[in-house]
């Protein structure tokens, strides 16, 4: 399936005016709104045959020039069958960012969300297990937050320290 | 005294022989514990294999259980996440015992000054030799090898009391354990209790 027979799919299933789309080089991006995500996620996959989640990530707009929403969200969607590659990107801000989980789509979602839950705080809505992945459970902030310091804030010197005489 | 000693007695108390005989067999048989989590891992392994020969130095058995070794080799970068298995790994080691921090990482974080990364282990745990070096070259390895044996025949006790001497750290406290003003904001969790170190072996 060609580029622009997704996009006419797209069209007649959610309207023309429900999502807008950009290029670059041959990355071919869809952008919708988070309410209408989940839908847009559920027809690529049952519709155009986009059986394969390749990557869930996220990134801070925070200060970016232009940049009206905070946190980018997108999903790198492959059809194995005939090698055709989606972006889908969307757009959340504080103070809740949520979106609805795509667990139920691909399971490959469970670690990609849990890791953008746990660098950025973006809340994945019925995720099985969102806890984080990479930081200890102890740590509180989200450290890929464009407002998080890069040396962070004394997590890593708030250890009990183990002498001679103890050890 | 009320003994006189003749001409050939050697003056010593049995203390200072036990204690010189331990510090034989100590420094002559290290077993180190790799606690290898970066490129000086690779290094590491290269001083253990034929071409370095660890086991010139009498090092050779080297155990991935802390319960039958007496030489903590730290090599490479130990993130907070990993600090707590560090500390309860040494907690597990048996006296006496002595610990190498191997490479830039593990003495001060390196080039590695994030959120995430202990900027020097000797926060922490104790350490008796630092080896500079991004890695260091086995040779290095060797030589911090042979500074510990020079250290273990020089203030070892068969009793083990150096040990209780011993502060927490040895390495110039005012630069290793300085945390710089930015850094001393106040920390919102609280890693004092972390799971990971409870029921580890500290002694009560």
């Amino acid at each position: 399936m060609t580029h622009e027979e997704i996009l006419t799919k797209l069209r007649e299933r959610f309207g023309a005016e429900s999502f807008t789309t950009s290029e670059f080089r041959d990355n071919r991006r869809v952008h919708v709104a988070p309410e209408r995500l989940y839908g847009f996620l559920e027809f690529l996959k049952r519709d155009c045959g986009f059986d394969m989640l390749l990557e869930l990530s996220a990134a801070d707009y925070l200060h970016y020039p232009g940049a009206k929403d905070r946190y980018g969200i997108w999903y790198i969607l492959l059809n194995m069958a005939d090698g055709a590659k989606l972006f889908v990107k969307t757009f959340v801000n504080d103070p809740d960012p949520t979106l609805p989980s795509a667990y139920p789509l691909w399971r490959g979602a469970d670690w990609m969300e849990r890791e953008v839950y746990d660098m950025y705080g973006v809340v994945f809505d019925g995720h099985p297990d969102l806890r984080r992945i990479l930081m200890p459970d102890e740590f509180t902030a989200f450290p890929l937050r464009k407002d998080y310091p890069l040396r962070g804030r004394g997590e890593r010197h708030n250890f009990p320290v183990i002498t001679r005489a103890e050890g | 005294m009320a003994v006189e000693p003749g001409g050939n007695v050697l003056v010593s108390t049995l203390d200072r022989v036990l204690s010189w005989a331990a510090n034989l067999s100590r420094k002559n048989s290290l077993w180190p514990m790799p606690f290898a989590t970066a490129c000086c891992g690779i290094e590491l392994m290269a001083t253990g294999a034929s071409r370095y020969d660890i086991a010139r130095f009498g090092s050779e058995a080297i155990r991935f259980s802390p319960r039958q070794c007496d030489l903590m080799i730290v090599a490479g970068r130990v993130p907070m996440k990993i600090l707590p298995v560090l500390q309860r790994i040494w907690l597990q080691m048996p006296e006496p015992k002595w610990c190498i921090s191997m490479g830039a990482c593990a003495s001060s974080g390196g080039v590695f000054d994030t959120y995430a990364v202990v900027q020097g282990i000797d926060r922490f745990i104790p350490v008796d030799v630092y080896v500079p070096g991004c890695p260091p070259r086995p040779e290095q390895l060797l030589q911090s090898l042979m500074d510990i044996q020079a250290k273990v025949s020089r203030t070892g006790t068969v009793s083990g009391s150096e040990f209780s001497k011993r502060g927490p750290g040895e390495a110039p406290k005012s630069l290793a354990l300085e945390v710089a003003p930015a850094d001393s904001l106040v920390a919102p969790a609280d890693f004092s209790t972390a799971t990971r170190l409870q029921g580890g072996g500290r002694t009560p």
